[in-house]
């Protein structure tokens, strides 16, 4: 009878034991960033809330190596964190997806940027270069099936020109007038196509942003009402304080919710 | 300089703390023939003299594009100057693709530089034996510089490098100041004549020059024939000017003189 043992730990599809060197399901995670070019430069939202998903089991399938992953839910964990941080002088980073990724890829950013610096020599890292830079990171991180579960939002402006563009955790990149991550694809994009312009202020850019949260907040149940919106011109980045949406819960369908449910139980 | 008891190894001092071989190295830079470069604000001009082996043979290649927005012009042993390009063009097409962006030729030349220093400091390497000038734009404007096989780089409003590179600087010192507004024609104008002064009374044809251009809007190219004959139909046909007509006579009768070292030129170097 012949078998193989696997030597080396690293074949990372095959072997148990290699699971435990690749990213397979986040455990705790940011919700949705929307980004929109305006008039000045470019504007960024996220909430702060953060989830933590709480109990995994893991079974293996009998004959063929097969796994499933079966979670109970999740709590919102953390309820003050940052999911937008500047990047050199000229870009913002906003990251959704598990957040001890972000941090990692942050401390590459920070790197890169620290190099950059010591060549003191008049050239700078644009937010075109950084996007790059990091489409390459992930996508090399997907080839290795060990990815950085995180989709992220790179925004800037450099020498007058707002840049604003989107990596997902496979590599898919691209770049647009608006961005949004996760549910903010499904709920906040058809808000702005209808209504973004080039030439949008930074009081109706805002007011934009407000109403694609306040959207979002109704409707993803990981989001909180909680949040920051950052700005980023020419002349650098401005991070507002925390601060809250005012809602709207006295809907005639939410007085009564069980009005059309009766059941017995 | 002559031979003496500490130029045996690059990693030799001498006492008075020179490493011989580097000097020896950019002795060879010396012997091939002239390159030259100069620039505006906007453009960088590098052209070269063809120079053949015989008359069957076809021309060494000095100038080398190393991507649409840097050039480079060697002068002396052509083997090292090809690897180096070489290696310059790997450099600048790996950062476009991490950054889709243009390698700043600031970082580039530095690369380069402690490439070269990295063989002056090695005991079973010797050092590079070809001088560059490194031509290209990026975001703080136009920039020309010059390798060395010391491993020093400096940069220039313009240079010139190889055979009798010093009539041309001459040439050149006495221009450089109005470089920087210059247009492009009369960049390139300027590059022509200096090339003309290298060739010490020999008539100035274009198929004795190689000429190439970059600038802002413009990626790195070579002049064609006709273009080049076409500038120096200009001033050729032109009687001199005053200044310009002493001069010409005085390095023809250097000419005479100084033309018979060519055949001492080893093959290797062009």
């Amino acid at each position: 009878m012949t078998f193989t043992i696997p030597i080396d730990n690293g074949d990372a599809l095959k072997n148990a034991e290699a699971d435990s060197q690749r990213t397979l399901y986040p455990y705790v995670t940011g919700t949705s960033i929307v980004a929109i070019k305006y008039k000045d430069g470019v504007l960024m939202a996220s909430d702060m809330g953060v989830l933590m998903a709480s109990s995994l089991c893991k079974f293996k399938g009998f004959m063929v190596d097969n796994e499933c992953a079966g979670s109970y839910g999740s709590t919102l964990r953390y309820k003050n964190i940052e999911r937008v941080k500047a990047i050199g002088k000229h870009s913002l980073l906003g990251a959704s997806g598990e957040i001890s990724d972000f941090q990692e890829i942050l401390r590459y950013l920070d790197e890169l940027v620290l190099n950059d610096n010591m060549w003191d020599d008049g050239n700078s890292l644009g937010p075109k270069e950084v996007h790059n830079y990091l489409t390459r990171v992930m996508y090399n991180r997907r080839n290795k099936f060990n990815p950085l579960w995180n989709t992220l939002v790179l925004g800037g402006v450099k020498n007058g020109e707002s840049y604003l563009g989107m990596v997902s955790m496979i590599g898919v990149s691209f770049e647009d007038n608006h961005v949004a991550t996760g549910f903010g694809n499904h709920l906040a994009r058809p808000i702005l196509r209808d209504e973004w312009r080039a030439d949008l202020s930074f009081e109706d850019g805002v007011k934009l942003l407000e109403k694609c949260m306040r959207v979002l907040l109704y409707r993803d149940r990981s989001a909180i009402n909680k949040l920051q919106i950052a700005k980023i011109t020419e002349e650098g980045v401005t991070v507002s304080q925390p601060y809250s949406l005012k809602t709207f819960w006295e809907f005639q369908a939410f007085h009564n919710p069980t009005a059309g449910a009766q059941g017995s139980w | 300089m002559f031979r003496n008891q500490y130029d045996t190894d690059v990693t030799t001092w001498s006492p008075t703390g020179r490493l011989f071989q580097v000097e020896y190295a950019m002795e060879a830079v010396k012997q091939g023939s002239a390159a030259i470069g100069l620039r505006s604000r906007s453009h960088v001009v590098l052209a070269s003299v063809n120079k053949a082996q015989s008359e069957l043979s076809s021309h060494q290649r000095k100038i080398f594009k190393v991507d649409d927005h840097i050039g480079v012009a060697i002068a002396g042993l052509t083997a090292d100057g090809r690897v180096l390009s070489r290696y310059m063009r790997s450099e600048s097409i790996n950062h476009s693709f991490t950054y889709e962006s243009p390698l700043p030729v600031g970082r580039l030349v530095v690369r380069l530089a402690d490439k070269a220093q990295v063989c002056t400091q090695r005991s079973w390497k010797r050092p590079y034996g070809v001088g560059l000038l490194v031509g290209g734009l990026d975001e703080s404007g136009a920039h020309l510089y010059y390798n060395c096989p010391s491993g020093n780089y400096f940069e220039y409003q313009a240079f010139a490098i190889g055979s009798r590179s010093q009539a041309a600087k001459t040439y050149l010192e006495r221009r450089f100041e109005s470089f920087n507004e210059s247009s492009r024609e009369d960049l390139i104008k300027d590059a022509i004549l200096a090339i003309r002064e290298t060739l010490q009374g020999e008539t100035l044809k274009s198929s004795l020059c190689t000429v190439s251009v970059l600038g802002v809007d413009e990626p790195f190219h070579f002049l064609d024939q006709d273009s080049i004959q076409k500038v120096i139909d200009t001033f050729e046909n032109v009687p001199e000017e005053e200044e310009d007509g002493g001069e010409a006579e005085a390095e023809a009768a250097a000419a005479e003189q100084g033309g018979a070292g060519d055949q001492d030129v080893a093959p290797m170097e062009m």
